[in-house]
């Protein structure tokens, strides 16, 4: 089949830019380690699966909160469920990584803190992972994005950054 | 202000009718012929009927056809020999000489289009009411919620109105480019699947508005809504199946009737349309079927909630290219008629709409990609699969632009850019499909933002991502829509466009596209920020950032009220419209320009594509879903949290 001289042009310098963006993408993800969250699924010690029944009897999730690991390191083990976050405020100082660690005890609720890359799914049945140093100080907000019922909206915490 | 019409030259354009005949009848459910056949090719050249009346073998062998029809095909055969002495019948009305459209396929066409515009104007008013509430402007009054408007205004936009429309328009070229008229099999498919359609949406509208079902228009496990929503979800999704196998059913029957010829390019490009359709869909009804009636009948206890997203998104994707390609018919098929010029490359026009089909539905977890239970590998493969769209898309650009651009300098365009002034800027049939293009190009670049892994962490779920599809379905593919309304009315009906009509049209383009300047641009920038999608009113207690977001939410509001006094006027035209005066509105179907290669046949060998289809679907999926079930736990019981 002809292709016209120009479209070849047109078609190969897209190509080359759409190979461009996918080894920015792949690169950044599996040589920099910007994976998007769950991605630790594999390796944590927990299966990844929960029941969602029993969420306030498993631990980690028995017990939300949040735990010093190591010098400004932390787990955050939390627990959404309609319409809120548990534990509820949280306070860390600056320069602090917080390692999340979050599943729901009803329906599918988001986790997005604005501001930062923190943006992740909360599946009640799974557990969803996702790291993040916090470098400036503030009164950062943490809301639900994902419609969870009549009260979404109210779904919201905060974590202190002093 | 030129009339439009008198850019149209009156020949209609079936290029493949003038070949020659297919092969002998060999059974009793081949013996009708095809009718039209013959007339077309000579319509095509814009003869009348007294010339083509010069070809006696050729309708002497229509009439023979004919007159053996098993009673199955009686109506089309009546049809086509009630006025003897006349057979190049449909030759004058395909050449628009004050003949009728067809009826029954002008009621089937009219009813699927007139019901699409009904759902537009109810989607429109809740589309209203939540911008002014999320904006802060109004309250709603006791009993009706945000998110139950929600819910209705993404069904009834997204799920009702595109598929009708779709449904409507394609069958309208079948009829026009396979044989001048619906089959009788094809219009039982067609009204078949338009009750169960219609009786889909009544009940789920019904569902929405008693609060049963305030799920949103993704019903994401584990929220239950009434068994009854996901019934009107069935009734819907196999009603359009339906519609589906009719157009096959049209199709095959022209490639029997004419074998070893290339079919017609609109006709190709809606096949592939629906096929996409088809396979895609069968994600949707596996999980509604499968998961959500037993879940919701209480046959079992719970529903494995990424299993169902999953199958959703199988779908989710390729529902927004089922969109898009009506749109792209629009372009490729139409858009050059109107404009006066020649279809760029028939090859390249398929090859795109090939390409398109293979990479729509491998593609899902672009949209899970913040989601736990599947592996970074999984995410990564499918985000490659979902960036090759890109090369159909380059290509349907350039094929667009190229056929503006000879067109502009067959008409005596100078210099780089002179053949822009040529184009008929002030056609509403080019104007809005053209708008809908040109905003193409930057809701195409937010697409590849979203699809990517590391950015999509910046935008998911926020408004950033409504924006989005407001500037793709929302105005690329309905501008397209609208456009092709101001033309398609008319040739249904058997009227004509008239100067102040248009002028309508052109005025209601642009009140679109302010409001969506307003609306869409505010969501992105808002999205940026951080404020999320599909949430109520709130300031999350006077929190420093969802403060600033509140500027941007009410110019959504703003926007919003723009957008629906357009669509006031849209519902308010297409009234006005059934009542322009009568006359001929020829079906604008470009031709290809005489320049174009050939058509490889390998393109039209429908097994290739659908096994190479089906292989990725495998591969993209096969894995990560026997992981999903490997690992999974007991599942998720209802809940009713609204």
């Amino acid at each position: 089949m002809h292709i016209h001289r120009l479209e070849k042009i047109w078609i190969v310098v897209g190509i080359a830019m759409l190979g461009v963006f996918l080894v920015v993408v792949g690169v950044g993800a599996f040589a920099m380690g910007m994976q998007p969250p769950g991605s630790h699924h594999d390796h944590a010690h927990h299966t990844g699966a929960i029941d969602p029944e029993k969420v306030d009897e498993t631990p980690p999730f028995d017990n939300p909160r949040l735990e010093q690991v190591g010098d400004k390191e932390y787990n955050a083990y939390m627990v959404g469920y309609a319409f809120g976050f548990s534990p509820d405020k949280m306070e860390i100082p600056v320069g602090s990584t917080v390692h999340f660690q979050i599943t729901s005890s009803d329906v599918v609720h988001g986790f997005q803190i604005p501001g930062t890359n923190v943006n992740m799914m909360v599946v009640p049945g799974e557990v969803n992972y996702l790291s993040h140093t916090f470098t400036e100080p503030g009164e950062y907000l943490i809301l639900c994005n994902e419609y969870c019922g009549i009260g979404h909206e109210y779904m919201a915490t905060t974590i202190i950054v002093s | 202000m030129t009339n439009p019409k008198q850019s149209l030259p009156r020949e209609v354009a079936d290029r493949s009718g003038s070949a020659g005949r297919g092969g002998e009848p060999t059974g009793p459910s081949e013996t009708t012929g095809d009718p039209h056949q013959g007339a077309l090719a000579h319509a095509a050249e814009g003869h009348t009927a007294a010339k083509s009346a010069g070809t006696p073998a050729e309708h002497a062998d229509l009439s023979a056809k004919s007159a053996g029809t098993p009673a199955e095909y009686a109506d089309l055969s009546a049809e086509s020999t009630g006025t003897p002495a006349k057979p190049a019948d449909t030759l004058t009305q395909k050449a628009g000489l004050h003949m009728p459209y067809p009826p029954k396929d002008a009621a089937i066409v009219l009813s699927h289009i007139i019901f699409a515009f009904a759902a537009l104007l109810l989607g429109g008013v809740a589309g209203l009411l939540q911008g002014l509430v999320r904006g802060g402007m109004v309250e709603l009054p006791a009993g009706i919620g945000y998110y139950q408007l929600l819910t209705a205004h993404g069904v009834l936009m997204a799920l009702v109105f595109t598929t009708f429309f779709i449904i409507g328009f394609l069958y309208s070229g079948i009829a026009n480019t396979l044989g001048g008229k619906l089959l009788p099999a094809t219009r039982r498919f067609a009204w078949f699947g338009f009750v169960l359609m219609a009786s889909g949406t009544v009940l789920g509208t019904i569902m929405i508005l008693l609060n049963k079902a305030t799920v949103l228009y993704t019903f994401y496990a584990p929220m239950q809504a009434s068994v009854l929503f996901y019934i009107a979800l069935v009734l819907l999704v196999v009603g359009s199946w339906s519609s589906g196998f009719g157009m096959i059913y049209q199709y095959r029957y022209w490639r029997r009737k004419h074998q070893g010829q290339l079919s017609p390019l609109f006709a190709f490009m809606s096949i592939v349309t629906m096929l996409m359709w088809l396979i895609a869909t069968i994600g949707v009804a596996a999980t509604v079927i499968l998961q959500f009636i037993p879940w919701s009948l209480g046959w079992v206890d719970t529903i494995n909630v990424m299993i169902s997203r999953t199958l959703f998104w199988y779908f989710g994707h390729p529902l927004v290219y089922f969109w898009l390609l009506p749109a792209y018919i629009c372009w490729y098929v139409v858009i050059p008629k109107i404009i006066g010029g020649k279809i760029f490359s028939d090859a390249l026009a398929r090859l795109s709409f090939i390409l398109l089909l293979l990479f729509s539905i491998p593609v899902g977890f672009h949209h899970q990609l913040m989601e736990p239970g599947i592996s970074p590998l999984w995410k990564y493969i499918q985000v490659v699969l979902t960036f090759m769209v890109v090369i159909p898309s380059l290509m349907t650009a350039f094929s667009l632009f190229a056929t503006f651009e000879i067109s502009g300098r067959e008409k005596g365009a100078k210099g780089l850019f002179g053949w822009l002034k040529y184009l008929p800027w002030k056609d509403v049939r080019f104007f809005a499909p053209f708008m809908g293009m040109l905003i193409f190009i930057p809701a195409g670049a937010g697409g590849l933002i979203n699809a990517s892994h590391q950015m999509n962490g910046v935008i998911h779920n926020t408004l950033w991502v409504t924006g989005h599809f407001h500037l793709t379905v929302a105005t690329s593919v309905a501008l397209t829509f609208f456009g092709i309304t101001y033309w398609l009315i008319p040739v249904i009906t058997n009227r004509v466009l008239t100067p102040a009509m248009n002028r309508l049209g052109i005025i209601q383009t642009v009140i679109w596209l302010v409001g969506m300047f307003f609306m869409s641009g505010s969501m992105h920038t808002a999205g940026l920020f951080g404020s999320p999608r599909r949430t109520a009113y709130t300031t999350y207690n006077d929190h420093p950032d969802a403060v600033l977001w509140m500027p941007y939410h009410v110019a959504m509001a703003i926007g919003g009220t723009i957008l629906f006094v357009a669509v006031i006027l849209m519902v308010y035209n297409i009234f006005a419209m059934m009542r322009m005066p009568k006359g001929d509105t020829p079906y604008p179907i470009g031709e290809v320009s005489d320049q174009a290669e050939p058509t490889p046949k390998l393109l039209e060998k429908w097994w290739i594509w659908i096994v190479l289809v089906v292989v990725l679907i495998l591969f993209a999926y096969t894995i990560p879903v026997l992981e999903m079930l490997g690992q999974s736990g007991p599942g998720s019981p209802p809940w009713v949290t609204w």
